[in-house]
């Protein structure tokens, strides 16, 4: 395993985490809600009255971050190697999965593991490593970018 | 208000999605690319939200109602069921081939990524897929019976975490 030390941010990621980790504090103490942005925008089209405006604003937020981020620095470089197709694929695929599994990255990885959730721990350990085996299929096996 | 706290806490959601480096989903596939020139950073953002996370979950845990008098949604369903498992193994084949998942691809939307726009059309797609075959899947049966003898788990089936 070669470690990439010139891309590799310790700090600057762990305080992305702790300020993720403080987002999520706020939804579930004040709005006994939690930080799933798979169950959050899913829930929405479930298209059920009066459950839609917190929801939305959430979203709202997520999306205005970049936006609030440039008005004092610039982003940080954004990536996205694969094709139109392929990230069509992957949207498509994201969208489904997260919905019968229940959750993603922020519902499963970090608030259900912060609350011990044991199925939070089997999806999280799933996902990831789903998610190895894929980036290796795709970039060591058929060789495509990276 | 309960709308006002859900801006901010997307928002710092977001901002820290950006400072964690995860908003670039480069960064995010240097992170799965284990035998490749790997970037252990994302280990780093989950490690930090779960410390901060588990504080405020173990709080969240002895609270009747929140802060703002708001039920505690917390799931309480333990078993590990086919759907869970078959959905977390579909999520990551997705996480693996694009780097995206459903967070960063909003915080790409504001972003103004085309492609980010794309992700999130065919996630929204494919929610709305599982959420039509979730009705059809539930109606037929729930339709039949008197609603009292409706099971407490049927009606909550439709319910998102």
């Amino acid at each position: 395993m070669l470690i990439d030390w010139n891309a590799f941010t310790p700090w600057a990621s762990l305080a992305g985490g702790a300020l993720i980790g403080a987002a999520a504090t706020l939804l579930i103490l004040f709005n006994g809600r939690i930080a799933g942005i798979s169950g959050i925008v899913g829930g929405l089209l479930a298209l059920k009255k009066g459950d839609m405006g917190w929801r939305l604003a959430f979203i709202g937020g997520l999306i205005a971050a970049p936006l609030i981020w440039q008005l004092f620095a610039s982003l940080p470089a954004i990536r996205i190697d694969g094709s139109f197709l392929m990230v069509a694929l992957a949207g498509l695929i994201v969208g489904i999965g997260t919905r019968y599994g229940s959750g993603c990255t922020s519902g499963h990885g970090v608030c259900g593991i912060s609350r011990r959730s044991p199925r939070s721990v089997v999806a999280t350990l799933l996902f990831m490593m789903m998610g190895f085996i894929t980036v290796y299929v795709i970039r060591h096996v058929f060789q495509i970018a990276g | 208000m309960v709308n006002v706290i859900a801006l901010v806490s997307g928002l710092i959601f977001g901002l820290g999605l950006i400072l964690g480096g995860m908003a670039n989903p480069a960064k995010v596939l240097a992170f799965l690319d284990l035998t490749g020139e790997w970037d252990p950073s994302l280990a780093f953002v989950m490690a930090g939200a779960i410390a901060v996370g588990s504080v405020a979950f173990a709080l969240a845990g002895k609270l009747k109602k929140s802060y703002l008098g708001a039920p505690m949604s917390l799931p309480a369903s333990r078993t590990i069921d086919k759907r869970l498992v078959l959905g977390a193994l579909a999520f990551g084949i997705g996480w693996g081939i694009a780097g995206i998942c459903p967070g960063p691809a909003l915080v790409l939307l504001g972003a103004g990524s085309v492609k980010g726009v794309v992700f999130v059309a065919a996630m929204l797609l494919g929610m709305g897929v599982f959420e039509i075959l979730e009705r059809r899947r539930s109606n037929p049966e729930v339709q039949r019976k008197p609603i009292a003898d409706r099971k407490a788990g049927e009606q909550i089936a439709l319910q998102d975490h």
